[in-house]
Order: C-alpha cells, then sequence, then structure tokens
C-alpha cells in the first residue's frame, strides 16, 4: 500500500524543507457519491452525482477546513466517510483510508466499532441531533456503554468529566435537551463526541445557527480539546472567517468537486481557482469596511443536470471553450512535478488555467 | 437506583398535577377506574349470585321485576338480579377489553415498528398484510371466525375465543399509526447520530424509537381497548358470548332474546347498554387526554427545573406549563 506522505518528497530535499515525518490520519482517495432518485417511474432512476473524485488527507493535531456554498457537497463527503449516506446514497468509486484501513471495505457490523471510537461526529444543529426525550448526561453516555466495556458508574464519571471539559455543570446532566440554551447543546454535543475518545473528530457546522459569542466560544472550546487530547478536526463550514481562525489546511469544494486544496496560508494569500479568489473578494475586509462586496453572478449547478466541463465553468469569468468541455484535474499548482506528493505542505488546484503540471497520477488509489 | 425512584417519583406527580387540571381526562379516569373498582370488587358489591334466580314470599321466580319491586335494578325474564349480572358482567367485558386491546397493541406496535424502521420489502409485505385484513369487514370476519372456532369444539372457553380473535385482527390500524410515526422519527437527526456513534438497529429502537412512540401506544391502546368492548358487546349480542358468564352483551343478547323490549322491561337492556357507553366513554376521554398530555416538551421550559436561578422560590404546578 502507497501513502502519499510517507517519505519525504523529492522536493523537499532540493528545497531544503524540513518534511514532518507524517503519515495521514484519513486519506480520501478519488471518492464518488451518487444520489440516485428512487422514482421508480423513471427509467433507472435519475441520478445526482453528490461528490465526484474528492481526494484530500487528515493529518493528527491538524484541522482541516472543507468550505464551499450549500449543496456543494460538504456534508456528504463527512457522511461518505462515516458511511452514513441516507437510502438514496450510493458510494460509487474511491477509498477511505483510516490509518491504512479502507472503511469502504468494511463489513457494517465492522464500521460499526469503527463509528465514534474513531470518527466522532459533530452535527449541524444540535437541538436536532439530541433526542429530545431523553436526559443530556445519558445522551453522553449512550456511545460509552456502547463502546466501553464500562459500567455504569465509570460510565456517569467519565460522563461529569466530559461535561466538565465542555465547561457544563454535572447538576444539570439530568436536564432535558431543550431545557438546555443554544450553545450548551452545542457543548453537549462536543462533549459527546468526545465521549469515546476518538482521534478524528468531524464538526459539520458546529457554530451554524449560533450567535457570534458562543461561535467564538464553540471554536476556542474545539482549539482547546484539539490541544489538549491532539485529535485531528476537519471542519465544515461556509463561514471563511471561521476557516481562517482555525483551520492549517483548507479544501475549498465547488459543486462536488474539491476546487482548491492546500496549506491555509497558501490557498488565503495567494488562491489559484477563480471560484476561490471570487469568494474570497466576497468576503468582507475589515481594513476597508466601507467597499461594495463583490458576489459571484449565478447559481452552483444543479447536481444532476452538471455542465460537461469544469463545474465552475458558468460562473467563471475566465472561463474558455477548452473550459466547457474538459473537467480540469487537481494539479499542484507551483508547477513543480512532484513524484511523492503530499497534501501536508502542496498547493493543489482543479483548474485549467494552470494546465499541465504533476498529473493525476500522484494521487492514484492505492493497488 | 434511589435516585432512580425519586426522579420517577417526580414524574409522576409532575404528571398527576397537569392531569389533575384537565377535566375530560378527570372524567374519563374516573369512568375507566369506577368500572375497574366494580369489576374488581363484584363479590362484595353484588347482593346475589348473576345466576341465581330471586323468589317471592311464595317461592315463585321474580320474573321481569321492576326496580321499584326488587330494587336497585329489578330482574329479568329468569328472575335474575340484573345489579349482580350487571357487575359480574363487568368482569368479562372489561377482561375483554383489556386483554384484547393489549394483545393488539403489542401486535400492532411491533409491526408497525419493524415495517417502518426497516422499510423496503418487510414494509411492503407488513403492509399488505394490513391492507388485506383492512379491507374485510371487521365485524363479519370476527363473526364466522368466532363461530368456526366454537364449532371446533377445541375446549377453550369462549370467552378466550373472543380474545384472541379480536386481539388478532384488530391491530392494523394500531400498525399504521405506528409506521407512520417511526417513518418520521427514523428521519430525524438523533437517530442518524445514534448511528454514527455506531449503535445498532435493536440500541436505536429501543432507545430512542421505543421512548418516543411509547405516549402514542398508550394513548391508542386505550383507545383500543373501547373499541374491543364495543366489538365484544356486538359479538355477545349476537349470541357469540359465553352464556355461563355473561356479559354485558350477552345481557343485551338474552333481553332482546326474552322479549325484554316487548315486555317493556326496560330496566333489562338499559343498564348493560349504559355501562357499555360508561366504559367506552371513559377510554375514549383517557386515551385523547393521554394523547396530549404524555408530550415531555409540554411540561417544562428550560429556564425552570433544577437551575442555580437567582430568586429560588417553590415552582407551582401552575406554572408549569408553557403559555
Amino acid at each position: 500500500m502507497q501513502t502519499p506522505a510517507g517519505m519525504p518528497s523529492p522536493v523537499s530535499r532540493l528545497v531544503g524543507l524540513a518534511e514532518p515525518q507524517q503519515t495521514p490520519l484519513l486519506s480520501v482517495r478519488h471518492l464518488s457519491t451518487d444520489f440516485v432518485s428512487l422514482d421508480k417511474t423513471k427509467k433507472g432512476g435519475e441520478v445526482a452525482h453528490a461528490l465526484e473524485d474528492v481526494s484530500f488527507d487528515v493529518y493528527p493535531h491538524q484541522t482541516l477546513g472543507l468550505v464551499g456554498e450549500s449543496g456543494c457537497g460538504k456534508t456528504t463527503t463527512l457522511m461518505s466517510v462515516m458511511r452514513l449516506l441516507p437510502a438514496a446514497g450510493r458510494i460509487i468509486a474511491g477509498e477511505v483510508l483510516l490509518d491504512g484501513v479502507d472503511l469502504l471495505g468494511l463489513s457494517e457490523r465492522e464500521m460499526r466499532r469503527y463509528r465514534w471510537k474513531e470518527l466522532a461526529m459533530i452535527f449541524q444543529g444540535a437541538m436536532n441531533a439530541l433526542n429530545p426525550v431523553i436526559p443530556v448526561g445519558d445522551q453522553i453516555r449512550e456511545p460509552i456503554l456502547l463502546h466501553e466495556l464500562m459500567d455504569r458508574q465509570d460510565a456517569d464519571r467519565r460522563v461529569d468529566e466530559l461535561l466538565d471539559l465542555v465547561g457544563i455543570a454535572k447538576s444539570r446532566k439530568n436536564l432535558y435537551p431543550h431545557q438546555y440554551s443554544g450553545g450548551m447543546r452545542q457543548r453537549a454535543m462536543i462533549a459527546m463526541a468526545l465521549a469515546c475518545q476518538p482521534r478524528l473528530l468531524f464538526a459539520d457546522e458546529p457554530t451554524t445557527a449560533l450567535d457570534v459569542m458562543i461561535q467564538a466560544q464553540v471554536l476556542d472550546l474545539l482549539k482547546h480539546i484539539q490541544a489538549e487530547l491532539g485529535l485531528a478536526i476537519v471542519l465544515v463550514t461556509h463561514d471563511l472567517g471561521v476557516i481562517a481562525e482555525v483551520c492549517d489546511s483548507v479544501v475549498v469544494m465547488y459543486g462536488g468537486v474539491v476546487a482548491e486544496y492546500g496549506p491555509i496560508d497558501a490557498v488565503y494569500n495567494a488562491p489559484r481557482h477563480p471560484y476561490t479568489q471570487l469568494l474570497l473578494e466576497a468576503f468582507p475586509d475589515l481594513n476597508r469596511p466601507a467597499e461594495t462586496l463583490a458576489s459571484i453572478p449565478g447559481t452552483p449547478p444543479r447536481l444532476n443536470d452538471l455542465p460537461p466541463g469544469c463545474r465552475f465553468g458558468p460562473r467563471c469569468p475566465q472561463c474558455s471553450e477548452h473550459c466547457s468541455q474538459k473537467k480540469p484535474e487537481l494539479v499542484e499548482v507551483t508547477g513543480t512535478a512532484i513524484r511523492q506528493p503530499s497534501f501536508l505542505q502542496h498547493h493543489w488546484a482543479a483548474c485549467h488555467l494552470l494546465a499541465g503540471v504533476a498529473g493525476p497520477a500522484a494521487l492514484k488509489v492505492s493497488d | 437506583m434511589s435516585r432512580r425512584w425519586i426522579i420517577l417519583k417526580r414524574n409522576l406527580l409532575n404528571f398527576w398535577h397537569a392531569f389533575r387540571r384537565n377535566r375530560m381526562g378527570l372524567f374519563g379516569a374516573f369512568l375507566v377506574f369506577s368500572a375497574l373498582f366494580v369489576a374488581f370488587f363484584a363479590p362484595f358489591l353484588s347482593p346475589y349470585q348473576p345466576n341465581e334466580t330471586i323468589r317471592d314470599a311464595n317461592g315463585r321466580g321474580l320474573t321481569f321485576a321492576p326496580p321499584s319491586v326488587h330494587p336497585p335494578l329489578g330482574t329479568d325474564d329468569a328472575g335474575r338480579d340484573i345489579w349482580s349480572q350487571l357487575v359480574y358482567g363487568a368482569r368479562i367485558s372489561l377482561a375483554v377489553g383489556f386483554l384484547a386491546g393489549f394483545i393488539a397493541m403489542f401486535i400492532g406496535s411491533t409491526l408497525g415498528i419493524l415495517a417502518g424502521y426497516f422499510g423496503s420489502w418487510i414494509d411492503n409485505l407488513l403492509m399488505r398484510t394490513t391492507d388485506i385484513l383492512l379491507v374485510i369487514p371487521d365485524l363479519p370476519l370476527m363473526l364466522i371466525l368466532v363461530a368456526t372456532l366454537r364449532r371446533l369444539e377445541l375446549h377453550i372457553s369462549p370467552i378466550v375465543i373472543l380474545v384472541l380473535v379480536i386481539g388478532l385482527l384488530y391491530w392494523t390500524t394500531t400498525a399504521r399509526l405506528i409506521r407512520s410515526q417511526v417513518l418520521s422519527l427514523k428521519e430525524r437527526q438523533f437517530v442518524a447520530r445514534s448511528r454514527a456513534i455506531g449503535a445498532g438497529y435493536f440500541h436505536i429502537i429501543r432507545k430512542h424509537i421505543v421512548p418516543q412512540i411509547l405516549p402514542l401506544v398508550v394513548a391508542n391502546t386505550v383507545l383500543i381497548i373501547s373499541v374491543a368492548i364495543l366489538i365484544e358487546s356486538g359479538l355477545a349480542f349476537l349470541g357469540l358470548g359465553d352464556p355461563t358468564r355473561p356479559s354485558w352483551g350477552t345481557m343485551l343478547n338474552f333481553a332482546f332474546d326474552r322479549n325484554a323490549i316487548s315486555n317493556g322491561a326496560w330496566w333489562v337492556y338499559l343498564p348493560p347498554g349504559l355501562a357499555i357507553v360508561w366504559v367506552s366513554l371513559g377510554c375514549v376521554l383517557l386515551g385523547n387526554v393521554l394523547e396530549e398530555m404524555l408530550n415531555p416538551r409540554l411540561t417544562s421550559h428550560h429556564l425552570e427545573g433544577e437551575a442555580l436561578m437567582v430568586a429560588r422560590r417553590p415552582i407551582e404546578p401552575s406554572t408549569q406549563e408553557k403559555p
């Protein structure tokens, strides 16, 4: 099995960069997911290509941001990795390697053991993710009792510790979710996510529907927990500011594909994909508050009616004939050919304007 | 363990406080529980055996004696005390109603949960079975079944046959109701979260689905009990009850067969009829109110409870509900 970041790349040896001796915790390669409409009146049903060829790595102790418009596949990516897609979802290609184990190849029973023990998740909207008729403490205890060989007293003690970690008074563990405030629910959700000490935490818009103060609290809490427990976090959001503050690297998604991927500084300071450039221009700048914000005309593509070439083509100001015919591949933007690419340091984008470097062979599916 | 008991006690008390203020529910509960009380203490409440013929001073049977002659409710064609029959009849009617109701509820909710949660072919199979049972008219089918089973001479009491036939045929509406609830519940995010936790389907059904549909099941059971009592009365009226142990329906059957109506003996057929109305009305009222009550979100607000409030004062029960 080939690990893309396994050994120092020739490039870094040339440039003299110290390549971190790290293997990714999670490698997603060429992940493609379809949604099949279950409408039986149509022949074969209608297919929406929700994800196509999504690849990225998550390293221990690091935070990866997934950013993009609504419906661009951020949550679908997480759900595909967790294998919790709704009934219509089908993973049609790719692999998801957690420590070298392909999660897509596991049986449902084996997969169950991985969920929460290795990969935990903070859901979009904590109110809905908590069962309204069970006290919060009992819900936090649920994964502990499922995964750990622990009796109730020990599990309860763990729940107390977890609540303490996220700053909720122990006395409130017997209350029901509706008796919690929005921020408390989100913190309770975080406590639940940490219950089995996972190595990887998916945070699906953990700050949506919270006001700015509580957002800051929750993000601080995530950072604090990451520092304390050393877990890897994948943060899904459409807030570029949150990404800039918390993440080490960022995946910009558009219409179910990866538009740009790289270290946060590189992507924010020198965006190479037109979509990322426009997205960053649309973000308010504190230094020039009076300026009118730019917006990207048009709407994201409908996933069951995709343009034949680049998915961003119809909205791209630099779109050419070539773009509307051929799909761009993810390439290394600095233009150096890499034999052993590392997703940790390199900056990738999928755009014909950067054509011609570092073929997709770099990201080949192992075996 | 003791803490659990305290919480349980507190919840029950809260429930009682809220329930107490609902007059309709209280009235329904009174109707049902008074009938249960009478059925339970039948031997102490009836002056005669239900099949004992009462004789006058001359030793003749006291037939069709009006309440004024033989209080409290007179006698029937065979000179039996109506009140004693009514009291003992409550045992049969209620037993059939409750047992059949529980069987129907158990089958209905199990099948409803299975169909709703697993979907696909399980759902199809179960729901088509339900459809078939739904389109066959209940009463004729039950009549035929009960009559056939009795002719087979299986040495089972006719009452057991009634319980089984009603219970095994009357789960269809429950199954549909529960299925629709489960269909909506299983799409909720906390179920997805539970799957993400690594829980299997049994755990999810037990921990997340059943507690949520339990209020509905309880309320529905009470309603089904009333229907079961009505059906039992109907079948018994048509002569399918146990003549040696008369229920209210059997009493009506006797009254009809033996010309109580043409004799103008209203005290023979009115009491069992009213008793049936008494219990089924009670069940309907209680069932409807229970359905409203057993929703935990209606009982308290997040600014109350054992929170660390600035001013701690005892919470009046009347402030427990959201405006």
